[in-house]
This record gives structure tokens, C-alpha cells and sequence, in this order.
């Protein structure tokens, strides 16, 4: 059984088994949830919907599994996703007839801007000044939604700039245009750290700081990009939430995304004790958030039990990837010991 | 005391693992009122047949008998309800708490159910009193220092009524002194009818503490000895099965002062002027001459890390001046050291040095690559002619270059540091204790890599606190004592009382 092995070794089997479990769940019980029909030239169906509702998230979650690699944790995101929200929002204006007060392509690019410049703060803030990441990030969680509610003066902007919708609402070849910028900003992440020796040196950071010192890795310049990236993800990922409800809501946009983007990252097989990171089954982990989500809407959940069902379902994946469960509950590996 | 019967004897234990027969048919007895000294090279079963003691594993075949009579712990706290208690050498205390909750965490005296603090605190000073320690045990621990914690660690542990005190390497990270305190106790709690097995890899120190020594070679039980009847020599080659005089590194005397007196005409690879560090190291001298081991002897807390952190730039200099080849360099960062062509393993390979998680191959090109940078990224290929080369060279054993570093043994991961730094192909390279926690076997090897080195022209600071690997490994001896640089030593003046009447004071 070499091949059993080797493939349940591999990090990403488990994440995917959990996701293929909640798809054939809904194959039995849910009815028409593979159903995909076409609709005004592009596909629809709750498929089609997990991998656009969930866009967002995994926008989050590549931005964050770098973060956690580094044994660090970044609770900014949420708020990082409504500051790009009123600021899009803000550039691009409220305009009843859908004429932008700036280029729709400057307005997105300062908001990604301001996003990462909001991302480097926390990566100062962790790298420079020392704090604890989740007390850093802490700071900007709770200003960055004073900071939105400034940039759109407190009120609800609406977009009425039919180009803008493009990044939340549109597709190509009949696939949510957002999925594209997902597989764009994934593989762009996975070249960079794994061809180029970034992704190494993380890992070396985050499994043992001290040590990544004194071999000679700058680590304060690595934590520190590692942040500002993830501000640029969440960045991303507003103008995708925005463009998506066209609207920008200080209050409520990205509210809580930050815990399940963290979610997504552990359930894809990274430890939040940082190291060895995995970037695929960030993806799958996001998928498997998403496909629940809906799940539990099409499988009709009352909305009351909806988040405990939701929690328990989130605590038996958690179960399935630890390996001392596993072999507890199969007995197939027994008890394990080795001479010290 | 061997008129008395064993406290605890173990008969024919054997031991298996996966691949490993841990321990075969070994024999063990332990009496009242004695030290006894368990011996042996890393993997010859020490930790397996105590961990066999203290109920974290369960024997394959073989009794366990206390005071006569058999025993089964199933867990280290059923050992412990039978009197059998250990202290390992990592010691599991909480450092934020206080002394007394250090030693009554889990059974707390209560009072109206509440913590009874007059009595814990109370009862916390009698035992540590006991111990020849005073301390005020309201105080949290990491206000002691190393020493007091193990004696708080005993003494957590001589609160429940002991019999059986396992010290698993209880001196590792103790200097001299603190050495001294810890053995005046063993002895005391031994004239009072203790059971103490000790484990060590300081030779000296179980002739000074020990009645009794028994040898593990292999898994397999070699004898028993009563110190006063078994020569060091003896014993060392009882360990390792083979001749002391097997092992080059005894010739190596001559050679080193051919190097010495070779030294004058070689340009210095690195000098250091009056380079000091307020609160750190006072100013020293110092020049490292190509193809030179210079060796650093000095006590523990004397400056030797400290001074390799000053040139290794983890510290930096707030005086004087450092030249590496001749030019003046400003060292501000280990990665600006590196780039100078200065590499450095730590003494803390666990904290400092190996990343646990990493596979060996990317532990050892590690250093190559932050000095390359990221974007002139080793192919997997050129990572594994790296790494594999390395393996050879310094005879490091693993099935694979693939495998977590975790997996070495500590002689392994040592190397493993070794091959990261030599992988950067340095003019300096700094080792602060190389030999540390390691087995006797390995601590030559890795001897024997740091002469070839240095034959090959790298300029070597090693960093002992065993002077005779100093002195066998150094043409040089720099001696430092509180903090600064007081002497230095050349040919015939490198002996290890030289070292020592220098530390102590006397020329």
C-alpha cells in the first residue's frame, strides 16, 4: 500500500477528502446542488456560486497563509477589506449615471494601495516595534473600520458604474471573473515563493526566528513584506466584495472575514505554529468554508442552528487533519513509539 | 553499601522498536544510599532503560523489581506513586510562577478550599532547605538562575516520598560552581538512603560523584563497576568498544605546534583591536591566522559567546575596531558577518541552530542561500549535489537528505550545522561548543572534521568548555575569565592546568 501512503502523507489529501465529504453529502441530500445550467451565457448553479461567493475568502487566504508560515497571525483583513471598500467606492463615486469621478482602473489601484500600505503597518508594528502579531493586528482590526466609515463619511456608498461590476458580478468564457484573479494571484504567489528561495526562508522564519538570524536571512524583511502582502491581498479582495454588492459599507464589509480566512489557512494544513506552509490547501480550506455556507442555506438549516451545525462540522475536519486522531480512530498506524 | 539488597533491580530487560532493539537482555541494579552512574554513547540505551523505569515504556521481556518486588508502572506517575522519580535534563518547570507553586503545582496544601500560600510557602523553603537552598520561594523561578531551578526540580520531586531520584544529564547546562552545589546535595540526599542513578556525559564528573558505574554499549548490558576499581581509561574504552589510541586526534600535539610557529608569517584572517562591548565583553585583542584553530577556554559565563556574538555580529561592537583580511569591516548583523565570509554554529543547536521542521537538505543549504539571495534560487538538483557531498564528507547518518532534521541525533544535527556553514565555503568560522550534549564517538569525529579543516586553510575559533578538546584542537588558546580576554597560550604553555592556574589567578 506505498501508494496509500504516500498520497495520505501528501498535505493537501485531507483538506480534500474533507471538501469531497461535504460534496457528497450534498449529492445525496441536497437536491440539484450539481445542477449547472446557463443562464444569460454563463454558467449558474451553487458550484459556480461557492467558487464566486468565495473569492473573496481565498483572495484572503493566500495573503494569509504567508502570514501564519511566519508564525504570525494578521486579524486586520476584515477591517483592510472595508477601507478598500469606501475607498474604491469613494474614487470612483456615487455617480447616479455611472460616470466615475476617477479612471475606475487609479481608483482600484489606490485602494490596493492604501491596502498595503495599511499591511505594512502591521508588518512594521511586528517586524520593527516587536509587538505580538495578533495584538498588532489588533489595532488596525478595530481603526480600520473607523478608518472606512471616515473615508465614505459614515453613510453607505452606492456604485452605479456598470464596468466596476465586472470584478464581483462578471465572467469569462461563462466562469466568474473573480475566480480568474484567484488562479492569477495564486500561481503569481506559488512562483514566487517556490521558485525563487522566498518560500524557504519563510519557513525558515517561522519555524525558528532566531535561528533563520543567524544563517544570515534578513527575518524583519521577510515578516515585514509578508504583512504588507497580506494587506495587498485583502486589499484585492475588497474591491471584489465591493464590486460584488456594488456598495461600500463601513459596518459590514468583510465583517468576520478575518477569522474565516484564518479558518481557511488551518483547515488547509498550515500550522498556526508557522512553518511549513501549504498554499493550494489554503484554497481547498476556503472551499471547504464556502461549500458549508452554502450547504447549509440549500440543505435548509434553520438559520438559528445554522452557525452551530457550522462549528461542528468546522471541529470534526479539524479532527480528521490531526494525525493522532486519525490513527486513534482507525487503529491502523497503533501506538507509534520511537527510540529517543 | 553491596551488603544491603537493591532498592531496584532489573533483569534481562529487552526493548524493541521499529528497526531498533533498544535494549537487549540488560541487567540494572540500583542500591540504597549509593550514586550510580549509568554510561554509554548516545543510542547505547541510557534513556530507553530509564524511560523503561519511570513507566513510559513498557519492557518487550524482563522483570522490574523494587525493593523484591515486581513492579509494572504503566505511566510516569504510576512510577512515581512507587517512589521512582526523575529530572530530566530539559527541565519542565513553569518559569512565570513562583517557586513554591513550582513545587506544589498539582497539590496544593488547601485550606477552606483555598490554597493554603502560609503553608505551601511554609513547607516549599523546609524542602529546599534540605536542599542547602535559600531562596525566597514567593519569587517567581526565572528570577534564579539554571542551578536553583534543577534544585527546585528535585525538590518538587523529593516532596513525595522518594526512594528512586533519576537524574537524566542534570549538569548540562550548569557551570562549575553550580556543579558543585548540585553534587554536595546528591551526596547529602544519597547519606540519607536515596537511590540516585545519574546520567551524564561529563567523565569528571562521575568519577567525582559516583560509587557505582554501569556501562550500556549498543542496547547491550557491558558490566557493572564500582568507580574506585575502574580506571577512566578504562571505562572510556569500555564505551566505546575500541582503543583511545584508535583516534588521531591523541597525535595531534606536534602538528598543532608546527601551526603555531607557522602562524607568525601567515597574514591574520581576522584581528580585532581593543573590540568590546559595554556589559558584554570588555576590549579585547585578538588575530586568527588562515588554517589557525584558535581555541576560546574559559568557565561558563566567562565572555567566550559572548565575544563570538561580538564577531558574528548577533551583538554589536560599541568599541574598537575589527579587520577581516586586512580591511577594517564594521560587523553590524550575522548576515553582514556572513557576507564577510564569517560563519558561526551556535552552542543552542535547538534554539539557535537546527530548524526542526526543515528536511537536512534544506537545513544545510540553508546559510548558501541567504548568502546567495532570493532570487538566485539553488535548483533541487544543485540542492542535493550540496547536500548529499556534505553527508559524505561528514559522515552524517540518515536514510535520506529528504528527512526532517528532527529525526538526527544531536552528533548528527551538529554536523548539520557544521555542513550549512561550510556549504558558504567561509574564511572564518566560529564554533561555540560543536561537542556539546553529544556522544563520545561523535564528539571525535567532529574533532577530527575541525582539524581537516583547518589543514585545508580555514581560520577556526573553537569554543570548549572542556579544555582538553581545546588543547587537543587549538595552536592557540585564548583564556577568558569574567568577561574579558586574560591571557593567551601557545605550544607547551596549552596544558590544562596552565588554563586553569591562569583563570585561578596564578601564572
Amino acid at each position: 500500500m506505498a501508494w496509500w501512503k504516500s498520497l495520505t502523507r501528501r498535505k493537501i489529501f485531507w483538506p480534500l477528502v474533507a471538501l469531497a465529504i461535504l460534496m457528497l453529502f450534498n449529492l445525496f441530500f441536497t437536491p440539484h446542488f450539481f445542477r449547472i445550467e446557463i443562464k444569460e451565457g454563463h454558467l449558474y448553479g451553487n458550484v459556480i456560486d461557492i467558487l464566486k461567493n468565495g473569492a473573496p475568502m481565498m483572495l484572503l487566504a493566500i495573503g494569509m497563509t504567508l502570514v501564519i508560515a511566519t508564525k504570525g497571525i494578521d486579524i486586520s483583513v476584515g477591517s483592510v477589506v472595508a477601507i478598500s471598500a469606501g475607498v474604491v467606492a469613494m474614487l470612483i463615486g456615487g455617480d447616479l449615471h455611472g460616470i466615475p469621478r476617477h479612471p475606475i482602473f487609479a481608483s482600484m489601484a489606490v485602494a490596493v494601495l492604501v491596502c498595503t500600505v495599511a499591511g505594512m503597518w502591521n508588518g512594521m508594528l511586528v517586524s520593527r516595534v516587536g509587538m505580538q502579531p495578533i495584538i498588532a493586528t489588533l489595532i488596525l482590526f478595530v481603526a480600520g473600520r473607523g478608518i472606512a466609515m471616515v473615508t465614505t463619511n459614515a453613510m453607505v456608498v452606492w456604485l452605479y458604474t456598470k464596468p466596476f461590476a465586472l470584478l464581483g458580478q462578471g465572467y469569462i468564457f461563462g466562469l466568474p471573473f473573480s475566480l480568474y484573479m484567484v488562479v492569477v494571484l495564486l500561481v503569481l504567489v506559488a512562483l514566487t515563493t517556490r521558485r525563487t528561495s522566498l518560500g524557504l526562508f519563510i519557513e525558515a522564519v517561522g519555524i525558528n526566528p532566531i535561528a533563520a538570524k543567524f544563517a544570515g536571512i534578513n527575518a524583519k524583511n521577510i515578516i515585514f513584506w509578508v504583512y504588507a502582502f497580506s494587506g495587498f491581498c485583502a486589499g484585492i479582495a475588497g474591491l471584489v466584495v465591493c464590486s460584488t454588492v456594488m456598495s461600500a459599507d463601513g459596518n459590514n464589509a468583510g465583517l468576520g472575514f478575518e477569522l474565516d480566512a484564518i479558518l481557511a489557512v488551518v483547515l488547509g494544513g498550515t500550522s498556526l505554529n508557522g512553518g511549513k506552509f501549504y498554499l493550494l490547501g489554503s484554497i481547498v480550506g476556503a472551499l471547504i468554508i464556502q461549500t458549508l455556507t452554502v450547504t447549509i442555506y440549500a440543505f435548509g438549516v434553520p438559520p438559528e442552528i445554522s452557525q452551530v451545525v457550522k462549528a461542528v462540522v468546522v471541529y470534526i475536519i479539524s479532527l480528521l487533519q490531526s494525525r493522532k486522531f486519525r490513527s486513534m480512530l482507525t487503529g491502523v498506524f497503533g501506538r507509534r513509539e520511537f527510540a529517543t | 553499601m553491596s551488603d544491603t539488597a537493591p532498592i531496584v533491580e532489573m533483569k534481562k530487560i529487552k526493548k524493541g522498536f521499529p528497526g531498533v532493539q533498544a535494549l537487549s537482555e540488560v541487567d540494572f541494579r540500583l542500591f540504597p544510599g549509593e550514586v550510580h552512574a549509568l554510561m554509554g554513547q548516545n543510542g547505547a540505551g541510557k534513556s530507553t532503560l530509564v524511560k523503561v523505569l519511570t513507566g513510559v515504556y513498557r519492557q518487550d521481556a524482563g522483570e522490574v523489581l523494587l525493593a523484591g518486588k515486581p513492579i509494572k508502572p504503566d505511566s510516569p506517575l504510576a512510577a512515581r506513586k512507587l517512589g521512582i522519580n526523575a529530572v530530566y535534563q530539559e527541565i519542565n518547570l513553569c518559569l512565570n510562577l513562583s517557586v513554591a507553586e513550582n513545587i506544589f503545582i498539582g497539590r496544593e496544601p488547601m485550606k477552606f478550599g483555598r490554597i493554603d500560600w502560609k503553608t505551601m510557602n511554609r513547607r516549599s523553603q523546609e524542602l529546599l532547605g534540605r536542599l542547602n537552598v535559600y531562596v525566597d520561594v514567593t519569587q517567581t523561578l526565572n528570577s534564579y538562575s539554571l542551578a536553583i531551578q534543577q534544585m527546585v526540580a528535585i525538590a518538587r520531586v523529593l516532596d513525595s516520598k522518594a526512594e528512586v531520584l533519576i537524574l537524566d544529564e542534570p549538569t548540562s547546562s550548569l557551570d562549575e560552581s553550580e556543579v558543585d552545589q548540585l553534587f554536595k546535595v546528591m551526596r547529602k540526599l544519597r547519606d540519607e538512603g536515596l537511590a540516585i542513578l545519574f546520567i551524564t556525559h561529563f567523565l569528571d564528573q562521575t568519577y567525582q560523584i559516583s560509587d557505582r558505574i554501569t556501562i550500556l554499549k549498543n542496547g547491550f548490558f557491558v558490566g557493572e563497576y564500582k568507580t574506585a576499581e575502574l580506571p577512566k581509561l578504562e571505562m572510556i574504552t569500555k564505551m566505546l568498544g575500541k582503543e583511545l589510541s584508535d583516534f588521531s586526534y591523541a597525535s595531534k600535539g606536534p602538528e598543532n605546534q608546527a601551526l603555531a610557529e607557522g602562524r607568525a608569517e601567515k597574514d591574520a584572517v581576522l584581528r580585532a583591536r581593543r573590540l568590546g562591548l559595554h556589559g558584554s565583553i570588555n576590549p579585547f585583542d585578538l588575530s586568527l591566522a588562515e588554517g589557525e584553530v584558535l581555541g576560546l577556554a574559559g568557565l561558563l559565563g566567562s565572555g567566550r559567546t559572548e565575544m563570538a556574538r561580538l564577531l558574528f555580529g548577533i551583538d554589536v561592537a560599541d568599541q574598537g575596531e575589527l579587520q577581516v583580511k586586512g580591511k577594517k569591516v564594521s560587523i553590524t548583523s550575522p548576515r553582514g558577518a556572513m557576507l564577510m565570509g564569517i560563519g558561526f554554529c551556535s552552542e543552542d543547536r535547538k534554539n539557535e541552530g537546527v530548524f526542526a521542521a526543515l528536511s537536512i537538505r534544506e537545513n544545510i543549504i540553508l546559510a548558501l542561500q541567504s548568502r546567495m539571495g532570493l532570487f538566485h534560487h539553488l535548483s533541487a538538483k544543485r540542492q542535493l549535489e550540496i547536500a548529499d557531498k556534505m553527508i559524505k564528507s561528514l559522515g552524517i547518518v540518515t536514510p535520506s537528505s529528504s528527512n526532517e532534521a528532527s529525526q538526527l541525533s544531536g552528533g548528527n544535527q551538529q554536523k548539520v550545522m557544521l555542513a550549512r556553514w561550510l556549504a558558504t565555503h567561509p574564511t572564518i568560522l566560529i564554533l561555540d561548543e560543536p561537542t556539546r550534549g553529544i556522544d563520545v564517538g561523535a564528539k571525535l569525529e567532529i574533532m577530527e572534521q575541525i582539524l581537516n579543516l583547518s589543514k585545508e586553510g580555514l581560520g577556526l575559533i573553537f569554543i570548549s568548555s572542556e579544555f582538553d578538546e581545546v588543547i587537543r584542537c587549538s595552536s592557540t588558546i585564548a583564556v577568558l575569565k569574567d568577561k574579558e580576554k586574560i591571557a593567551e597560550l601557545q605550544g607547551d604553555e596549552m596544558t590544562e592546568s596552565r588554563i586553569m592556574r591562569t583563570i585561578a589567578g596564578g601564572k
